[in-house]
């Protein structure tokens, strides 16, 4: 209950903030998919296994794309709904791992990329969007700064579960954010999910620091 | 994105900002750093020691050279002026061709030149689409020679004809096309005023204006960090590398209608190339 009140007063006042913040934006050009869906071909038609079907949206990346990341209250709620239902948690309810080796997630930005080997590591390139340790300075602006982001929520395990939750899939939490669905994708392990949890909310940690 | 406003009209309505010491001293490191990528944007920004002009040379050359079953030149190739006219060619890219019924970016353009005019295989061409360490890229070279016939101008956008229309719509829905294993689109990094990826300034493609305007502007530019000429085109292949889709095909009509896009918000804009970049 408390949870849907808070994603319905923060959908009505982001209606109004997404607005104001793309007035210079012009409203969409109005173009027949499938036009678009040849062009999405001429790049990508000839892409070898297992990449070929990587352009192709899912119904939330459809959405999203169709309303410019602004659904409808009745889309909003689907794809919340949807989202939030693929969310896998680690067999032992444990949700946080080892804050170094979070830290190792947050700063690799490799893998994943069609020039990466296979063995290339992997990472959820946290820093790319986050501020999060204060000694840590090259930290880009795209999300929310994350400093003291367990403290801040006096280490609180339900809050951390949250953030096992929103790494997994931020969709679920809030429909067409803009931050990587790392579990539904399977981008990143469990095992490293858990750690960037940790980095988030380990005392030690120096996000808290 | 949403988030991030909600928080930041959170923290500014409840005045949680608190700028302790500590942020402050954190603040000027980070103006420090910024700085110092300014300082060495302003000293590799030197048009008699860029490489990149040695591109120019080596395309003058290739645009002049008899190749293919034909044993004929390019200089017959019509970029849209007329035949063999260069100047302002470029600024006016990418285009509507009658002959070939189709809109072509420059290097779409050139493959058909090469295919039409000379009789070239491309196939060697194509394969050397991007330079490397051990060899160089026709390609890259004649763009970065034609490209330079425009120095000086401002991009002027074709929109009149029907398939531009559509190009120019295919482009601006690519743009904002979010898939793949990121769920990005081009807006996810480009779709905002002054925002970072770790300290690289993003610039905002969403509108028209001077971000695009300067963007487009310096493109083809000598990328220091890769010793190598690079066009737009390798530019989106390498947006799409880092947004984990798979490689774009060269030359493709997806890569022109994200081009002819950009071209558009970046219109009116001046062109200084080849540029000179990290």
């Amino acid at each position: 209950m408390k949870t849907l009140f808070i994603a319905s007063s923060l959908a009505a006042s982001l209606i109004v903030l997404s607005g104001a913040a793309h007035a210079q934006q012009a409203a969409p050009t109005k173009v027949d998919p499938a036009v678009v869906d040849k062009y999405v071909q001429s790049m990508w038609a000839k892409a070898p296994d297992p990449w070929k079907t990587v352009p192709v949206q899912d119904e939330t990346q459809r959405i999203c794309t169709e309303t410019r990341n602004n659904p409808s209250q009745a889309d909003f709620t689907k794809i919340m709904e949807r989202e939030k239902a693929s969310v896998v948690f680690p067999a032992d309810g444990k949700v946080i791992g080892d804050w170094k080796a979070g830290e190792r997630v947050a700063n690799t930005g490799t893998g994943g990329q069609f020039t990466d080997g296979p063995n290339t590591p992997r990472g959820g390139n946290c820093y790319a969007c986050h501020q999060m340790a204060p000694k840590e300075l090259s930290y880009g602006t795209l999300g929310p700064s994350l400093q003291n982001y367990g403290k801040d929520r006096k280490f609180d395990p339900a809050e951390a579960r949250n953030a096992y939750a929103k790494i997994y899939n931020a969709q679920g939490v809030f429909p067409c954010s803009q931050m990587p669905r790392f579990g539904l994708h399977k981008f990143l392990s469990e095992q490293q999910m858990k750690d960037a949890v940790a980095y988030l909310f380990d005392p030690e940690s120096p996000v808290n620091k | 994105m949403r988030n991030v406003r909600f928080i930041g009209l959170f923290a500014a309505t409840f005045g949680l900002v608190a700028l302790s010491s500590g942020l402050a001293m954190a603040q000027a490191q980070q103006d420090d750093a910024e700085k110092e990528i300014e300082r060495y944007r302003a000293m590799i920004s030197d048009p008699m020691s860029n490489p990149g002009f040695l591109a120019v040379d080596r395309g003058e050359v290739l645009w002049a050279t008899k190749r293919g079953k034909k044993e004929v030149t390019l200089e017959t190739c019509d970029l849209g002026e007329g035949p063999g006219k260069l100047e302002g060619a470029y600024a006016k890219l990418p285009r509507y061709f009658q002959d070939a019924d189709r809109v072509m970016d420059i290097e779409q353009r050139l493959l058909w030149c090469m295919e039409k005019i000379q009789d070239l295989d491309t196939a060697d061409v194509r394969r050397r689409r991007f330079g490397g360490p051990d060899y160089t890229s026709d390609m890259q070279d004649l763009v970065a020679f034609i490209a330079n016939k425009s120095s000086g101008m401002k991009y002027q956008l074709q929109e009149s004809h029907p398939k531009e229309k559509e190009m120019l719509a295919a482009g601006e829905a690519l743009f904002f096309r979010r898939a793949g294993v990121m769920d990005f689109s081009c807006a996810t990094c480009h779709g905002d005023d002054g925002k970072r990826i770790r300290l690289q300034a993003l610039p905002n493609f969403s509108k028209a204006g001077k971000d695009a305007q300067d963007t487009m502007g310096g493109w083809p530019t000598y990328r220091v960090s890769q010793s190598q000429l690079r066009t737009m085109q390798h530019r989106l292949w390498d947006c799409y590398r880092q947004m984990r889709m798979p490689a774009p095909e060269y030359a493709s009509d997806g890569i022109t209608a994200l081009t002819a896009y950009m071209v558009k918000m970046a219109a009116g804009g001046e062109i200084t190339v080849p540029s000179i970049k990290r």
